[in-house]
């Protein structure tokens, strides 16, 4: 029970669809806050747009609403569930402002709703940027001078008066455009120049540039009698300068003495001591290298990633904790659920260390600007523990998935010392190769700090690591001595045999004989000073095992994803955590294995044992020989874990589900198609190489356009629409970028209907809970799509057809759990074009709206479970009596440089659900979550590639109809006048003023309709969509979405919106249609 | 790093850590204990209360930030052995004038690491605190060895680490802030860390220093506005004497402020008594919660002792502050005179000073300006 009296129905806000800089970490601690909540009798009514999360989950909440996070629908919600309380500080920054807005107006007051946790007054003063300084300099805590200003006078004399370089911050625009570091008049007129004229409020903040200092995090937390305890301070081996999600994080703190952590530790007590916190909070210090001076960069009220990272790196549940505070325990009464005997108000003592890399999505936007500054570009993060930093550190490189296990540094080798030197000064995801290969080479380490500012204590450590290259590779023998060492620094074996000669078999082999083998260790909060329960545990080379094989029950193990990254997002955690529950549910005992600290999988009290590992066969494989597990689930956790497959086989592991070769069957392109042909289901043409000559001849053969693609891929990583020889040139030098174990696939590019279903099959019987149809016309990846469930074009004889081609390909391949068919309806004909044998990113989004829960029922089929006797029929499921419409989410705002076209390569990073009875309502839902509210301005750009002129002139007529003023390119605008629909023709780029970019500089802008040529090599629109992008316009790319966002502008019912509680969404589960 | 040399450790209940030699490479017998702090092995390092055991670094990469002379707490280095899994061959840090491994050999003090810390913590964890062996030779024999291991008892430390004549400090020595002095303090030295008495000069106290074999009536006759007893290593139950002397200071009516060790011998000149603990409380995240406000601090800690909260006549004193982990008593409120005591280091180094206004408290009870 609750120590504040009167809470009993909680309301908790999620953090939306996720973007870069608000991600998996919010699910986590939501999710782990609801438990927390309901642990304490608590009623929790649950608010976030995202489908693919676990806290949507009506496991989690007693009402969960999937809808979009504004103050009206949160105000319905609040009228219809009359919540008690609202818990605000879970949701990251979108969460925390829904709070302070509703509290703000006075509508949680009106509605008898308390702000629990943190206060309305406590925010204010840490988030608003005046009354924190002002707070700052009350208790004598320093924050970096700056100033707003309006003009570039103002602008001068503040900078003359604090100093050069300076920061310069454009107010509200995106992605850091328009800002940078200005050292001298001369660069400050100009940037700021440049920055006025992008802001859409014409105010440039600028501040004292302190970066180079150290960047130190402390995680804290505060009770309501005023208690105050740190659970872990960081260190970011990159210094500020580099947002602190896209710098290579250590924990604890490495080059600080008991000086410097405990000054920077009581300020940061100090600070939420005066801000009154009560649960967890963030700050964020620079300290100055060679002096005791530090600044407070940033308080964060709630909880974040860093917190995320803190709570995986201690063992110490922030979230959870925070919760309980929030109800009015304090930290003396709130149990340390690791060690079970210790209580919350104690500070963990780390006996390992541990380091986070960033995952950043350089991979999918390869013409993306890679410097790394203070605008946050990751999509996810790995992190490892280890014994030793150097371990730590090998450990998350290979974690990342980006073909690299070392430092090693081939890529280098034409480059001059001069040229690496240079190279040094480059702040980008690449720097710490650099250094590497900087050491190599003999740059003192004075000079790459003095160029990079990185302590000298990492640079010798990452010179360990290249030494320890260079020992391995001038070896005559590879002794014990140096195995173990190279082991100890976790080194791969696949590494250590290429540098030694030998094969990895070789490596293994001696490592066993030599008695080299990895031990375990647990994560418990306290040095061991404490027995611990916790079944949290990281792997090294040089101690005692400590991890015993105890239970008598079946052991499965469950891979994880790894990094969120484009393409492989928080749904695959959804389905990796709730596999987990299902198969415990059945009794077995479950073994999780993933390297993400932002999920909920990666939470210790989810699976009965949680290893925090590299999800690489080696490590796995060192899982395996301690615990022997009765099987391994790989289906759940997307690419990553099906590439484990024949690794796992080897091993002796029993694959549960589908089995390897099925996967491969679907994957290879002659199986598939002998597949295909055996149960007559039509495919477009294709054929497969491995050469750019063989890739021209296919193209040719096939006949333009065609889409190229590698297999074995994961969003559509490398896939390309080609319309010319050139196109495929160009494409095939990127796909071979790395290379390829498996062939290239070509295939005929047919412009028809996309649709989706994800099944279920036990070998005999399939479900499929609904068919799902993409907005956008084949040629746009999946992912990318607007997608509605139920379909609602296809007539019941297509319907009837993909069920059947379904259920075919489902028994053919012996799928035994989920598979995701991707077809393509075109001239009335179905076509398969993708099948993938494990779950998808639609799963959590299909179980959410049809009340079928997938992927428990995919775990109990792979223990043997037969769909027939479930209680949820066979075939295809019957609709749902809602329709629900998930709409991409993207960050192209942050990544600056990014190419923003939709294509067949997935660039969205998350997205959001519009749930209703009726489709217009749905739709707007949908738009209204993906934060796309019009219209404001009535002013539109259209400008469109030759082939959809015609099919945007009816486009503009609906939005003329709508009111809305529309500029064209010259060649557009002729084609919507000569057809009646007046535009304003307006001049591009490189033409003369005014042209489209004054006119978007003009802040006056709704929507920006631009459809890229393929192929297109000029870069007139590619400016366009950026320059939209980063003045927050909102820049569609494909005339379907644009059609789709007409449907629900039109429509009327946008005034006052139905909320429906997805868990009274009554799962029917009559006789289904048979097939 | 040159050459490794080959180190063990064995303990007492047999069991053998092959690693590698830090410091001097010397033979030493001594109580093996461990110390849960991830900074400031410095400050541990020149702790007058680790004199007769080796500490082992739970922290595995112990070294990092190089030796800040000025962050010693005491003149030198104090414990018989250092144990911890990796040195770092490359300090760094600002104001860093030296190595770890350089410090260890100039102040004689053997040692061991690349060791799993963490499998000998759970061993002291499980069996508690027992003797050791650090030795570079490889031809040692368990059979002599282990029966010394057995016999060997710390003594004597108390008078071994308190200075040995009466020093006199006023603010602005050692480090202090340079401020008024509007008072005078009396420091019984059993085994002080030198920021007990920076933070007496830093609010303006005239700092008078004795050593471990004091005379009461004596301090007494010197009329100070208050006596601080001082933290100091070993067995309380020990120091018979001492306590003595302190039960005579204790009914002086002059206020008392005692840390650790001096709040044992408080605790024992009173009646109570002291056991010692399985493992002990080494490290700086201990929470301690004060009964009186219901607030808990984070505390530096390192006791091997502990007064038995059972023992306290509560006529006589009543827990002030108790641990919040096991319950144990770590702070005394003494009734009917101007005597209060902890158990843990508000002075911290290393350290948090969460709890150092409890030396604004003792300025309280010694009147005058606060």
């Amino acid at each position: 029970m609750p120590k504040i009296e009167g809470i009993g129905r909680v309301l908790v806000i999620g953090s939306g669809p996720i973007v870069i800089g608000q991600a998996a970490e919010f699910d986590y601690a939501g999710t782990q806050a609801c438990r927390s909540l309901k642990e304490e009798g608590m009623e929790v009514i649950l608010v976030n747009s995202n489908p693919a999360t676990i806290m949507t989950d009506k496991d989690i909440a007693d009402k969960v609403y999937i809808e979009p996070l504004t103050t009206e629908v949160l105000e319905q919600i609040i009228e219809k569930e009359k919540p008690d309380s609202l818990l605000p500080n879970m949701g990251g920054q979108a969460g925390l402002n829904l709070g302070m807005e509703l509290a703000e107006s006075g509508f949680l007051e009106s509605h008898g709703v308390k702000l629990l946790g943190t206060t309305a007054e406590t925010i204010r003063n840490a988030e608003g940027r005046q009354e924190f300084k002002d707070l700052m300099e009350k208790i004598g805590e320093p924050c970096a001078a700056s100033e707003l200003v309006e003009n570039i006078e103002d602008g001068i004399a503040f900078a003359n008066k604090i100093g050069y370089p300076v920061v310069l911050r454009p107010a509200y625009t995106l992605g850091g455009s328009g800002g940078g570091i200005a050292h001298n008049e001369e660069e400050l007129v100009e940037i700021l120049t440049n920055g006025l004229r992008l802001s859409r409020v014409g105010q440039v903040l600028v501040e004292r540039c302190i970066a180079g200092w150290k960047e130190i995090e402390y995680e804290v937390m505060r009770d309501s009698n005023g208690t105050c305890i740190t659970v872990c301070n960081m260190e970011n081996l990159d210094p500020v300068g580099v947002h602190t999600g896209d710098s290579i994080v250590v924990a604890p703190s490495q080059t600080l003495s008991d000086k410097e952590y405990q000054m920077l530790r009581t300020s940061a007590l100090k600070i939420i001591d005066e801000l009154g916190i009560t649960g967890g909070c963030n700050v964020q210090f620079a300290l100055h290298p060679t002096s005791f001076e530090y600044i407070v960069i940033e308080v964060n009220p709630r909880v974040s990633r860093s917190s995320a990272l803190a709570s995986k790196a201690t063992g110490y549940p922030i979230a959870k904790v925070s919760a309980k505070i929030a109800l009015g325990y304090t930290l003396d009464e709130i149990p340390n659920a690791v060690t079970g005997k210790t209580y919350a108000s104690f500070e963990p003592a780390l006996d390992y260390v541990v380091v986070k890399i960033p995952r950043l999505p350089f991979d999918k936007f390869i013409k993306a600007k890679r410097t790394l500054t203070t605008q946050m570009k990751a999509t996810g993060e790995v992190m490892s523990i280890c014994t030793n930093f150097e371990g730590a550190l090998m450990k998350a490189l290979r974690s990342l998935e980006q073909h690299v296990d070392s430092l090693e540094g081939s890529v280098y080798k034409d480059n001059s010392t001069e040229e690496i030197e240079e190279m040094l000064h480059i702040v980008d995801d690449r720097r710490i190769y650099v250094v590497a290969e900087a050491i190599r080479r003999g740059i003192p380490y004075d000079k790459i700090h003095e160029i990079t500012m990185i302590d000298n204590w990492f640079i010798d450590k990452i010179a360990i690591l290249a030494e320890m290259e260079e020992k391995l590779k001038s070896c005559i023998t590879l002794d014990r001595e140096l195995l173990y060492e190279a082991k100890r620094l976790e080194f791969p074996d696949c590494v250590i045999a290429e540098w030694t000669g030998k094969t990895e078999q070789e490596v293994k082999k001696l490592r066993y004989q030599w008695g080299i083998t990895a031990a375990f260790k647990m994560v418990d909060t306290c040095a061991a000073e404490f027995a611990s329960e916790t079944p949290y545990y990281y792997s090294c080379f040089d101690g005692v095992n400590e991890v015993e094989d105890t239970s008598d029950r079946k052991k499965i193990m469950v891979l994880g994803s790894g990094p969120i990254r484009i393409g492989q997002g928080i749904e695959f955690d959804y389905c990796s955590v709730h596999s987990v529950w299902a198969l415990k549910n059945e009794g077995y005992e479950t073994i999780i294995v993933n390297n993400n600290p932002e999920t909920v999988s990666t939470d210790f009290d989810i699976a009965d044992k949680l290893y925090f590992e590299p999800l690489t066969p080696e490590d796995v494989e060192n899982i395996v020989r301690l615990e022997n597990p009765d099987g391994a689930v790989v289906q759940f956790g997307g690419q990553t874990a099906i590439k484990l497959t024949e690794a796992l086989m080897k091993m002796g592991v029993k694959i549960l589900g589908t089995s390897a070769e099925n996967v491969d069957a679907a994957e290879d392109r002659e199986l598939f198609d002998e597949i295909l042909e055996k149960c007559c289901i039509p495919r477009p043409k294709g054929h497969t190489v491995f050469t750019t000559q063989e890739a021209l001849k296919a193209a040719n053969d096939l006949g333009y356009p065609v889409l190229v693609r590698p297999s074995y891929v994961l969003g559509g990583q490398g896939m390309k629409i080609a319309v010319s020889d050139s196109d495929i040139e160009e494409y095939m030098a990127i796909i071979n970028r790395y290379h390829q174990d498996h062939p290239i696939l070509v295939d005929k590019y047919l412009m028809g209907k996309e649709v989706e279903v994800d099944a279920i099959c036990d070998g005999e019987d399939i479900l499929i809970p609904g068919i799902m149809e993409h907005v956008e016309r084949a040629g746009v990846h999946s992912g990318d799509s607007i997608s509605i469930y139920p379909a609602q074009s296809l007539s019941e004889k297509i319907q009837n057809v993909i069920t059947d081609y379904t259920g075919k390909l489902a028994r053919s391949l012996n799928v035994i759990g989920l598979i995701n068919i991707q077809f393509i309806v075109y001239n009335g004909d179905v076509y398969v074009i993708e099948v993938n044998p494990r779950s998808s990113r639609t799963v959590p989004y299909i179980s959410k709206v049809t009340g079928i829960p997938v992927v428990d029922l995919a775990s109990r089929v792979i223990l043997g479970a037969k769909i027939k006797d479930m209680g949820y029929g066979t075939g295809l499921a019957p609709k749902s009596d809602y329709l629900a419409i998930k709409m991409p989410v993207f960050s192209f705002e942050k990544l600056r440089g990014a190419e923003i076209s939709l294509g067949p390569e997935m660039k969205s990073t998350g997205e959001c659900l519009g749930i209703a009875r009726h489709f217009n309502e749905a739709l707007y839902k949908a738009f209204l979550g993906a934060g796309i509210d019009l219209p404001r301005y009535k002013k539109m750009i259209l400008t469109v590639k030759d082939a959809d002129k015609l099919e945007a002139v009816d486009i503009a007529r609906r939005f003329k109809k709508l009111g809305y003023e529309i500029f064209a390119t010259r060649s557009t605008a002729r084609v919507l006048n000569d057809n009646g629909v007046l535009a304003i023709p307006i001049n591009r780029i490189n033409e003369e003023a005014p042209t489209l970019m004054d006119l978007l500089l003009e802040h006056q802008i709704d929507l920006v309709v631009d459809t890229p040529t393929y192929g297109d090599k000029m870069k007139d629109g590619f400016i366009i969509r950026r320059t939209a992008i980063e003045t927050g316009v909102t820049c569609l790319t494909s005339l379907d979405t644009a059609a789709a966002l007409l449907t629900s502008l039109e429509s009327s019912e946008t005034g006052h919106l139905s909320v429906v509680d997805i868990t009274s969404i009554n799962t029917v589960k009559p006789d289904t249609i048979g097939i | 790093m040159g050459i490794v040399m080959k180190a063990f450790l064995i303990l007492e209940d047999g069991t053998v850590f092959e690693g590698e030699s830090i410091g001097v490479a010397r033979e030493v017998i001594s109580e093996i204990v461990f110390n849960t702090s991830m900074t400031g092995y410095l400050e541990v390092l020149t702790d007058p209360s680790y004199a007769g055991q080796a500490v082992t670094m739970t922290y595995p990469l112990i070294g990092n930030y190089g030796i800040c002379y000025e962050d010693m707490e005491s003149l030198k280095g104090w414990p018989d052995g250092f144990i911890v899994r990796e040195i770092s061959r490359m300090p760094s840090n600002f104001r860093s004038e030296d190595s770890l491994q350089n410090f260890l050999v100039k102040n004689d003090i053997p040692g061991i690491c690349s060791i799993d810390t963490r499998a000998l913590v759970k061993i002291l964890r499980e069996k508690g605190t027992m003797n050791g062996m650090i030795t570079t030779n490889k031809n040692y024999s368990l059979d002599e060895v282990l029966p010394k291991l057995k016999e060997y008892r710390v003594t004597g430390v108390v008078e071994r680490v308190s200075c040995k004549d009466r020093q006199e400090y006023v603010p602005g020595d050692i480090g202090s802030i340079k401020c008024h002095a509007d008072r005078n303090i009396t420091v019984i030295d059993v085994g002080t860390k030198k920021n007990i008495i920076r933070c007496l000069l830093n609010r303006g106290c005239n700092v008078t220093v004795y050593p471990c074999n004091f005379d009461a009536q004596e301090v007494i006759a010197s009329k100070p506005d208050g006596i601080m007893i001082t933290n100091g290593p070993g067995d309380p139950a020990e120091c018979t004497s001492i306590i003595k002397q302190i039960k005579i200071l204790s009914d002086s009516g002059i206020p008392v402020f005692a840390i650790c060790l001096g709040h044992q011998l408080m605790a024992l000149a009173n009646g109570a008594k002291t056991y010692k603990m399985k493992y002990g409380h080494r490290g700086a995240n201990h929470p301690v919660k004060n009964l009186e406000t219901g607030k808990v601090y984070i505390s530096s800690q390192n006791h091997g002792y502990v007064v038995d909260i059972d023992s306290i006549d509560r006529n006589i004193a009543k827990p002030w502050f108790i641990n919040v982990n096991d319950g144990t008593a770590e702070g005394l409120c003494y009734c009917n005179k101007p005597v209060k005591t902890v158990q843990f280091h508000p002075e911290a180094n290393a350290g948090p000073k969460d709890s150092e206004l409890l030396f604004d408290e003792f300025m309280k009870m010694t009147g005058g300006n606060e």
